[in-house]
């Protein structure tokens, strides 16, 4: 058990080496999980409003000039 | 640059990181598990700073990541202003935040290690001056990046931006050297052989290859909500201009 108190004690420097590591681990955990978490709910309102959006009849769409009102 | 137009497509981009992402994230937990244990358990402490040393594989790593992310940010920048490169944009906004984080890591690690080393949490040193300096150039592209309901106005002021700060990345770089600064002197990336041992070298340079992958990782995550960010922002644009449901679009007001 000594060993493991003598391991956290960290020379003496616990108070510094073990927040540098916290830091490092909440600022960029922190970050991958907003990273996901906004990549799911883009992923959520993107497909709610593609599938709101009236879609266009499938031989109309893609062709040049297939706007309404194309002056041939 | 054709080569990189090959990838230029959303949808090819999106192809390639749905196929190198899982292999990105299992590299990077692997090579920071391997570097943390090899850090704190086989790698011996400084004869002079004692365990502060072990705050180094999480500092320098950050420090090359913060620098890295940079760079990459300022080479997609000249890819979208002067090739029109049409994902440069959108990758560099990716990267900002990640480059931020890194930044903040390294400025709170180096504090957390110059206090019981220096005696002081901060000092107006060349190099923590200049990498003080960078977080606020990403902090300032964030922002900028984000200001302009116009995405290629917003697009090309932060490029202009990261751009002009890409002068900082020398400066922080070589500040050891061209100042007498309290920060010491580069130990890996000199002329000659780092003048570190191995026993040090090897958890530091996992714990970096570590944090590349994650960088990669995090990456592909962000361009991928970047992309659907600017998709979502069509469709809503698109449904604001769409014609009442059964109406036509006339163009001018009935009145």
């Amino acid at each position: 058990m000594t060993e493991l108190y003598e391991f956290l004690a960290m020379g003496g420097y616990a108070g510094f080496v073990w927040p540098a590591y916290a830091v490092a681990a909440i600022v960029i955990g922190g970050l991958a999980v907003q990273s996901v978490r906004s990549l799911r709910s883009l992923r959520r309102e993107v497909a709610a409003l593609e599938e709101a959006q009236p879609r266009r009849p499938r031989h109309t769409r893609g062709r040049p000039g297939s706007g309404t009102g194309d002056a041939a | 640059m054709s080569g990189l137009h090959r990838f230029a497509s959303p949808a090819r981009f999106l192809r390639l990181a749905d196929r190198i992402q899982p292999w990105t994230a299992w590299t990077a937990a692997i090579l920071i598990g391997a570097g943390l244990a090899v850090g704190f358990g086989f790698s011996p402490p400084d004869y002079q700073q004692g365990d502060t040393v072990r705050i180094m594989y999480v500092h320098v790593p950050s420090a090359w990541m913060a620098l890295f992310c940079y760079a990459a940010m300022a080479v997609c920048a000249a890819a979208g202003l002067i090739w029109r490169h049409p994902l440069a944009h959108v990758i560099a906004h990716g990267a900002a935040p990640i480059g931020a984080c890194f930044t903040i890591v390294c400025l709170a690690t180096g504090m957390l290690w110059g206090k019981p080393m220096w005696g002081r949490w901060w000092a107006w040193d060349a190099r923590l001056t200049s990498v003080l300096i960078l977080l606020f150039l990403y902090l300032g592209y964030i922002a900028l990046a984000n200001a302009f309901d116009n995405t290629t106005r917003g697009d090309r002021s932060s490029a202009i931006l990261a751009l002009v700060g890409a002068v900082n990345l020398p400066v922080i770089k070589f500040s050891v050297d061209w100042w007498n600064t309290l920060h010491q002197p580069a130990s890996v990336t000199r002329i000659g052989a780092p003048a570190i041992h191995s026993s040090m070298l090897t958890p530091l340079l996992l714990m970096a290859a570590g944090f590349m992958c994650l960088f990669a990782t995090l990456l592909f995550i962000r361009v991928r909500a970047a992309l659907l960010e600017r998709r979502l922002r069509a469709l809503r644009h698109a449904r604001a201009h769409a014609p009442p449901a059964g109406g036509m679009d006339t163009g001018t007001t009935l009145s």
